[in-house]
C-alpha cells in the first residue's frame, strides 16, 4: 500500500515533467509559430507556466489532490467531466471484453494442460500464441472486414444512437472488445495451461493418484486449486494492458473513452488534458496490482499464515 | 526363494521387470530383468547409488513412471493382482487399498493449499467412509504416527509443519488404510539424523501393529541394515546381490557389493588406519549395452567369460542370490588402492593457526533477534581437522562463514590468524589472510561456475590468490590439477561434463590454488555417492599430509567426522555443548547431545545403537530455551537448574570440555549401562 | 520434457568433449523444432524483403497509377491498389523495411541497457535496488503505448524517437526478468567464492554472473523483438512512428482503414495479413528459443 503511493507519487513526476518540460513553451506550442511574443507570454502567464518548475508541480499537485485536474488547452474547460466521462465509457468496454475473454481463456488453457502433447493442447496453443502475438489493429482489421462489411452482421461504429437500450449497447462493443481481448485471451490462456502442466507433474499430484482419487477428483482439488493461483493474479494485473489496447481499439471504433481521449489530447498537444489522462490510467492500473496482490495473498495459505519456522 | 509355502499371495512378487525411458527417439534401457519377492509382513531393501534404477523400480511398482518411461518386460504382480492386467477402475483401487508409497521431500508431497485434515481424510473417504467419519478416522491415524495435538494439525497447512511432521503425516496417509505393501523411497533422505531416527523408529513401530510388507529403498546402508529383513543390490539397472540383510552386509557375494562396503568408513576406522578403498571407474552411461557383466569394467575380478557372458543370478544357499560368475571368489576382490599411507604424517609444531574468541552472530529478521551463533570459543592448530557437527540450525555453517569472513560477527568478537588480528569480512583482510582461508561447498554444481571451463575456474584462483602470471600459471596449474588427480583433458571442459565426483575435485583444487592454511569443507562429501565420497575423502586426507593444511570439516555423516577428524565440536543452538579430541567425544562420557546423535545413527554393524532419542524440535534460535538449551529436549534432565542456569563449557579433562550439569562421574556412570554400543568410535 | 526424472539423471561420468558440444546440442535441437522451422522461414522471408524490397516489387513502392485508383485485386495488381491508385503489394513487401529496422534496433536496445539494469540491481540490492525499482515500478505502471504516446507527444514524432523510446520502456522490463535470474545465480556458492578469492563487483556481475543469465536474456531478446514489432506497428498506425509517403504496414493502414465502409478492403487487408505473419513468425521462433533454452 505504502509503495503504491510511492510509486503513485514517483509516476506523477514523470507525468508531470513529460507533460510541462518537454514540450518547451506551452504558449507558443498552444498558439502556433506565426503568433506575436507578446501573445504567447500573456498566454503563459495565464496558464502559469511561467512561474518556477516546482511551484507548478505543486499547483499542480495539490489541484489534483482536491480533484481539479486542470483547464484544456483545446477546450479552455475543466478537464474533470472529459475524464469521468471517458473512464466510464472505458469500463465498459473493458467489462465486455474481460468477460467474454477471462473464462474462456482459462478454460482452454486447463484443457490444452490436460492433454498435453495431444493435437488438441498443439491447436489450441498456436491460437494462442496467434493471439497473444497479433497487436489489436490488426486482429481489429481482420474481425472488421470479416464481420463488419463481407458478413455484414456486426456494426464498425462503436458508440450506439443515443437511448439506445442495454442490448443495443453490449452489442455495439462486441467488435471492438474482440481485439481488445485477444492478446489478454492468449496471455492467460498461456499462463493457464503452464501452471496447470506445472501442478500435474508436482509430487503432490502423485500423491494424490497414488490415494487412487478419481481423476476429476485430483484434477479438482489438487491441481486447479495450485494452479489457477497464479493465473488469477496475472488476470489482475493485466487490466493495465488492457487500457493500453483501449488507445487503439477506441480509436478504431470511435469510441469516446479514456484511451481515445489520451490519444487525440497528445495529437493536438493538449499536455494537461494529456497528464490528466495518463495519470487516471496509471491509477487505474496500480488499483488493479493492489486488488490482485491482496486476493493472491487471501486465496494462498503460505502468505495469509506465516510459517512454523 | 523363500523356503517355506505361503497360503495368501506373497505382497509383491517382480519378475523380470524391464524398463526403458524414450529418449530422442530411441529406447534407453534403465531397469533390465529385475526379479524379487516381498512375502507377507516382510520387509525388503532395495539398495544402490544414484543412477542405479531404484526409484524407477519404485514407480513402475504403481504405475506411475514418467511419460517416456516404459515397462518394456517382466510382470509386476502386487497381492494376487498383475498390474498389467488391471483396468483403470481396479489400479485406482488397488492404489486406494493395497499399495501406498511415501517418498523423499514430503513438503513437496503434501498439496500446499490444502489444509492436513482435508488430505488425511480424503484417503478415507475414497475408501468409501462419509466424510464426518473419514475427518474421525484422520484425527486417528495421526495420533497413529505420534503427532501430540492431531485435532490441531488438522487445521493447518503444510508449510506450517516441520519437515520430519510432514513425513509424518504423509506416513500417516499412507498406513491410513492398512495396505498389503508400503513403498518407502529414500523417506527420510534430506532430514536431519535425529528426525531420520523418530521417523524410522516409527515405521518399525507401526509395522508391528499392522502387518504391512515394506519395500525400503535407500542409497544408505545404513539405513536398510536397520530397517529391512532381506536386501537387494541394484547396479546399472541390474540387481546384482540379494539375501537377507544381516549376511549381505556381513560377508557380500558380489564385486560391487564387497567394493561398496568398503568405500565405507565403518568400525570406527579412522584416517591414520591407511587409504579407504574405492571402486574404479565410473556407472555405465544409461542405456549401454554389453553382452557380459555389467560391473566387468570396474571390477578387480574380471576375467574373459566376464566380459562375453552375462551372468544369471546365481542362488548361493540361504535364500542368496548373485550375479557373478566368480560369485565364491567375490570377497577376495583386491583392493582398488593399497591401503598402506606412503610415509608418516609430518609432525605439526604446536602453535595455534586460528583462535577465536567469543564468536557471535546475530541475525534479524523483522524485528525480532536472532542469535544464529554466540559465544563460541574455538582454536585450530595447522594441520589438524577440527570436525563440527550438530542438527541443522545449530549454527555450524554460520560458525564456518565468519570464519571465511562471508558474514560479520557481532561486536564482542575476535579472530586471530597466526596471532594476527583477523578482520571480519573478506574486504577487510590481507590479501595473505585472504588466501589462507578458504572453503570446499557441499554441493560442486553450484559452486562451479557452470560458464567456465576447469582451467578459468582454477587458473583465476591461481592469479587472483597466488598472484601467478603466464608460463608460472601454466605450470603451476598442471600441478595442481594432478594433485587432485584430474586428467588434464578435463582442462578445456566445463563442469557439466563432469560427474559429481570430477566437479569436487575442481573445487577441491581450487580452494588449494592459494596454499591455504585452513580449508573449511562444508559437507564436501554429502551430494556424492558412496563409491566417489571414500575417493575425495581419500584425496583431502593426502592433501593435508602433504600441504599441511588443517580442516575445519562440517558433515552430518557422524561416520565419516570421526574417520577425518583429530578433534570434534558439538554445536546446539548455536553454542558449544562438546568440544575435544575425537575419540574422547565419541565415547562415554559425553555431553547428552551428543550421545543422543550418536543413538540417532542407524549403523551398518549391527548392535542396536542405544534408545536415546531426541523429543520434538530443535527451538527457534530466535526464542532459545532458559538455562541449558538443550532442557527442553534432553533425555537426562536432571532438575530444576537445568531450567534456569546455564552451565559452563567445562574441561572435564585436559582438552575435553562438556557443557552440562550433570557431573562427569555421574555421566560416566548414566551412559555405560549395558545394552548399549556406541555405533562408531572404539 | 524432462528425458529422465531428476533421481534417475545420468552420472555424467568421463563425457569426453569438446567445451562447445553443449552449445552445438542446443543449436541441432533448435533446428529439429517444427516450430522454429515454419517461424524461421517467415521471418528469414521478410528479413529478405526488408533488405531488397524496393526493388523486387512489381511496381515501385510510391509509383501512382491515377487510373487505377482503389482497384480491386487483379493479376495486374495481385494486391489491388489504394487511393492514390499505389500498389498495394510492392508497398506491402517494401514496408517490411521501417518496421523490422526499427524494433531490432530498439530491442537490441532495450536488451542491452536491461540486462546493465538486472545485473546491477539483482546483485546490488539494498537501497540502489529499491531505488531503481521503485523508479521501474512507476513507468511500468502505463501501459506501454501509453507511455509512448506521452513521450512522443512531447518529443515529436518520428523513427528516431520512436526506436529510442521503444528500447528505453523495454530495458526496465527486461531489467525485471534479468533481475529476478541474478537474484536466484548470487546466491549460488560460486558467487560466494569469487568474493572469497577477492573479485570486485564489476568481475562478478560481468564475468561470473552475466554468463549464467544468458539463457533468460536471449529469451528476453526473441520475446521482445515479436513484443517490438507489436509495439513499432501499432505506434505507427497511431501516426506516432514514420511519417508518409514511405511504405510502412501500419500507417498503410491507419490512412486506408476508414476506406473500409467504402469496400475496399483490400488496401488494408494485405499490410495486416502481413504484420500478422511478422509477428506470428517472431513469437514461434521465440518460443522453440524459450523451449530450449528453459531447461
Amino acid at each position: 500500500m505504502g509503495l503504491a503511493l510511492i510509486t503513485l507519487w514517483i509516476l506523477s513526476v514523470i507525468v508531470f515533467l513529460a507533460g510541462q518540460l518537454l514540450p518547451g513553451d506551452p504558449g507558443r506550442a498552444i498558439l502556433g509559430p506565426l503568433a506575436e511574443q507578446r501573445a504567447v507570454t500573456t498566454l503563459d502567464h495565464q496558464l502559469g507556466v511561467d512561474k518556477p518548475l516546482i511551484t507548478q508541480y505543486w499547483n499542480w499537485l495539490t489541484g489534483i489532490l482536491h480533484g481539479d485536474l486542470g483547464t484544456s488547452y483545446t477546450y479552455q474547460q475543466p478537464i474533470r467531466p472529459f475524464i469521468t466521462t471517458a473512464l466510464w465509457n472505458s469500463l465498459k468496454l473493458a467489462a465486455v471484453a474481460f468477460l467474454m475473454c477471462v473464462p474462456l481463456a482459462i478454460l482452454a488453457g486447463v484443457l490444452a494442460a490436460l492433454n498435453v502433447g495431444s493435437w488438441k493442447d498443439r491447436s489450441i496453443s498456436v491460437v494462442g500464441l496467434s493471439a497473444l502475438a497479433l497487436p489489436e489493429f490488426v486482429s481489429g482489421v481482420f474481425l472488421a472486414i470479416i464481420f463488419g462489411i463481407w458478413l455484414n452482421v456486426l456494426p464498425l461504429d462503436a458508440t450506439p444512437p443515443p437511448g439506445a437500450s442495454p442490448a443495443t449497447v453490449v452489442y455495439h462493443l462486441i467488435l471492438p472488445a474482440i481485439p481488445l481481448t485477444l492478446v489478454l485471451f492468449g496471455y492467460i490462456m498461456r499462463m493457464a495451461r503452464a501452471g496447470t502442466v506445472a501442478a500435474l507433474e508436482a509430487d503432490y499430484t502423485r500423491t494424490a493418484v497414488l490415494k487412487g482419487l478419481p481423476r476429476s477428483t485430483v484434477v479438482r482439488r489438487h491441481v486447479l486449486r495450485n494452479s489457477l493461483l497464479p493465473t488469477i493474479t496475472v488476470v489482475a494485473t493485466q487490466v493495465g494492458y488492457l487500457i493500453g489496447g483501449l488507445v487503439v481499439v477506441e480509436n478504431m471504433f470511435h469510441y469516446q473513452g479514456i484511451g481515445a481521449l489520451v490519444f487525440t489530447a497528445a495529437n493536438s498537444k493538449d499536455f494537461p488534458m494529456l497528464e490528466a489522462g495518463v495519470l487516471t490510467i496509471g491509477v487505474v492500473y496500480l488499483l488493479a496490482t493492489l486488488v490482485a496482490d491482496i486476493s493472491y495473498t487471501l486465496l494462498n495459505p503460505r502468505l495469509r499464515l506465516g510459517g512454523a519456522e | 526363494m523363500s523356503a517355506e509355502a505361503v497360503p495368501a499371495p506373497d505382497a509383491l512378487d517382480v519378475r523380470d521387470l524391464d524398463i526403458a525411458y524414450r529418449v530422442r527417439g530411441s529406447d534407453r534401457s534403465a531397469v533390465r530383468g529385475v526379479s524379487f519377492r516381498i512375502g507377507r509382513g516382510e520387509s525388503f531393501g532395495l539398495v544402490g547409488e544414484s543412477g542405479c534404477g531404484k526409484s524407477t523400480v519404485a514407480l513402475a511398482l504403481v504405475d506411475y513412471l514418467p511419460r517416456n518411461g516404459r515397462v518394456t518386460g517382466g510382470s509386476v504382480v502386487i497381492d494376487g493382482r498383475d498390474l498389467r492386467s488391471l483396468s483403470k477402475g481396479e489400479l485406482r483401487r488397488l492404489r486406494s487399498r493395497t499399495v501406498s508409497m511415501v517418498y523423499q521431500d514430503p513438503s513437496r508431497a503434501l498439496n500446499p493449499s490444502l489444509r492436513i485434515g482435508r488430505q488425511v481424510a480424503e484417503v478415507f473417504e475414497v475408501a468409501g467412509l462419509a466424510r464426518a467419519e473419514a475427518v474421525d478416522r484422520a484425527e486417528q491415524a495421526l495420533a497413529r504416527v505420534r503427532i501430540s495435538d492431531p485435532g490441531g494439525v488438522m487445521g493447518r497447512y503444510p508449510h506450517q509443519l516441520s519437515g520430519g511432521m510432514q513425513q509424518r503425516v504423509v506416513i500417516a496417509m499412507a498406513l491410513a488404510v492398512e495396505p498389503a505393501l508400503l513403498i518407502l523411497d529414500e523417506p527420510t533422505t534430506g532430514l536431519d539424523a535425529t528426525v531420520e531416527a523418530e521417523v524410522l523408529d516409527l515405521v518399525a513401530a507401526l509395522r508391528e501393529e499392522i502387518s504391512t510388507s515394506l519395500l525400503f529403498i535407500s542409497h544408505n546402508l545404513g539405513v536398510i541394515a536397520k530397517m529391512c529383513d532381506r536386501v537387494g543390490v541394484l547396479y546399472a539397472g541390474e540387481l546384482v546381490e540379494e539375501g537377507r540383510a544381516r549376511e549381505v552386509f556381513d560377508d557380500p557375494r558380489h564385486p560391487y557389493t564387497v567394493g561398496l562396503l568398503r568405500c565405507i568408513p565403518r568400525r570406527g576406522r579412522l584416517k591414520d588406519a591407511g587409504w579407504l578403498d574405492t571402486i574404479p571407474g565410473f556407472l555405465p552411461s544409461p542405456g549401454t549395452q554389453s553382452a557380459g557383466c555389467v560391473f566387468a569394467d570396474r571390477c578387480g575380478l574380471v576375467e574373459d567369460r566376464c566380459l562375453a557372458e552375462h551372468p544369471p543370478l546365481y542362488p548361493i544357499g540361504g535364500g542368496r542370490g548373485s550375479r557373478c560368475h566368480f560369485h565364491e571368489r567375490a570377497a577376495s576382490l583386491p583392493r582398488a588402492i593399497p591401503r598402506d599411507l606412503a610415509e608418516p604424517a609430518p609432525a605439526e609444531p604446536g602453535a595455534t593457526l586460528l583462535e577465536a574468541r567469543n564468536l557471535g552472530k546475530t541475525f534479524s529478521f523483522g524485528g525480532s533477534d536472532v542469535h544464529a551463533l554466540s559465544g563460541v570459543d574455538l582454536e585450530l592448530r595447522p594441520g589438524e581437522t577440527l570436525g563440527l557437527v550438530g542438527e541443522s540450525g545449530s549454527g555450524k555453517t554460520t560458525l564456518a562463514r565468519l570464519l571465511l569472513g562471508i558474514v560479520e560477527p557481532d561486536e564482542g568478537s575476535a579472530m586471530e590468524l597466526d596471532g594476527e588480528l583477523l578482520a571480519g569480512t573478506t574486504q577487510r583482510r590481507s590479501t595473505d589472510q585472504v588466501k589462507s582461508i578458504q572453503i570446499v561447498f557441499q554441493n560442486p554444481d553450484s559452486a562451479l561456475n557452470r560458464r567456465h571451463s576447469v582451467r578459468r575456474l582454477i587458473g583465476r584462483s591461481l592469479s587472483k590468490l597466488a598472484g601467478l602470471r603466464g608460463q608460472a600459471l601454466r605450470d603451476r596449474l598442471l600441478e595442481l590439477t594432478r594433485s587432485v588427480r584430474l586428467a588434464d583433458r578435463y582442462l578445456e571442459v566445463r563442469p557439466v561434463q563432469l560427474s559429481g565426483g570430477l566437479k569436487q575435485r575442481v573445487a577441491i583444487a581450487r580452494a588449494f590454488a592459494g596454499n591455504p592454511r585452513l580449508v573449511v569443507c562444508d559437507e564436501p562429501t554429502s551430494a556424492l555417492d558412496v563409491s566417489v565420497q571414500a575417493a575425495i575423502l581419500n584425496l583431502l586426507y593426502e592433501l593435508q599430509r602433504k600441504e599441511g593444511v588443517a580442516y575445519l570439516f562440517i558433515s552430518h555423516d557422524l561416520g565419516v567426522v570421526r574417520y577425518l577428524s583429530d578433534r570434534i565440536c558439538v554445536l546446539y543452538l548455536g553454542r558449544v555443548m562438546e568440544l575435544g579430541p575425537a575419540a574422547s567425544v565419541f565415547s562415554p562420557p559425553h555431553h547428552p547431545y551428543t550421545e543422543a546423535l550418536l543413538s540417532a545413527v542407524p549403523s551398518l554393524d549391527g548392535g542396536e545403537s542405544d534408545r536415546i532419542r531426541l523429543d520434538g524440535e530443535i527451538p527457534s534460535p530466535a526464542d532459545p530455551p532458559s538455562g541449558c538449551v538443550f532442557h527442553t529436549r534432553c533425555p537426562r534432565k536432571i532438575g530444576a537448574i537445568c531450567e534456569t542456569t546455564e552451565p559452563p563449557l567445562d574441561e572435564s579433562e585436559p582438552g575435553h570440555a562438556i557443557r552440562c550439569h550433570i557431573p562427569l562421574e555421574e555421566l560416566r556412570r548414566l551412559q555405560a549401562e549395558p545394552t548399549r554400543s556406541v555405533p562408531v568410535g572404539d | 520434457m524432462n528425458a529422465l526424472p531428476a533421481a534417475e539423471a545420468p552420472a555424467a561420468g568421463a563425457i569426453d568433449a569438446g567445451a562447445g558440444q553443449a552449445r552445438r546440442e542446443l543449436l541441432r535441437e533448435l533446428l529439429h523444432s517444427k516450430t522454429f522451422a515454419v517461424g524461421g522461414v517467415i521471418v528469414a522471408f521478410w528479413c529478405f524483403c526488408a533488405i531488397f524490397g524496393y526493388h523486387i516489387g512489381p511496381y515501385g513502392p510510391f509509383d501512382q497509377d491515377l487510373n487505377s485508383v482503389n482497384a480491386a485485386p487483379s493479376s495486374a495488381h495481385w494486391f489491388g491498389t489504394d487511393q492514390l491508385g499505389r500498389d498495394v503489394f510492392s508497398r506491402v513487401i517494401a514496408g517490411a523495411r521501417t518496421v523490422l529496422v526499427v524494433s531490432l534496433v530498439a530491442t537490441l536496445l532495450g536488451t542491452v541497457l536491461g540486462t546493465i539494469l538486472g545485473l546491477v540491481t539483482g546483485y546490488l540490492r539494498g537501497w540502489v535496488d529499491e531505488t531503481i525499482s521503485r523508479f521501474i515500478d512507476a513507468v511500468l505502471s502505463l501501459p506501454l503505448i501509453v507511455t509512448a504516446i506521452l513521450v512522443i507527444a512531447a518529443l515529436g514524432p518520428s523513427n528516431v524517437t520512436l526506436t529510442i523510446t521503444i528500447g528505453l520502456i523495454f530495458a526496465p522490463l527486461i531489467g525485471r526478468t534479468v533481475r529476478t535470474a541474478v537474484i536466484q545465480e548470487r546466491e549460488l556458492d560460486y558467487v560466494t567464492a569469487a568474493r572469497l578469492r577477492g573479485e570486485n563487483g564489476v568481475y562478478i556481475m560481468f564475468a561470473e554472473l552475466l554468463p549464467n543469465v544468458m539463457a533468460p536474456v536471449m529469451v528476453e531478446f526473441t520475446v521482445r523483438l515479436g513484443y517490438a514489432i507489436f509495439t513499432a506497428a501499432t505506434l505507427s498506425f497511431l501516426n506516432f512512428g514514420i511519417q508518409l509517403p514511405t511504405p510502412d504496414w501500419g500507417l498503410d493502414i491507419s490512412q486506408n482503414f476508414s476506406e473500409i465502409t467504402a469496400g475496399y478492403w483490400w488496401e488494408v487487408l494485405f499490410p495486416a495479413a502481413a504484420i500478422a505473419t511478422l509477428v506470428i513468425g517472431i513469437n514461434l521462433v521465440a518460443d522453440a528459443v524459450e523451449g530450449v533454452l528453459d531447461r
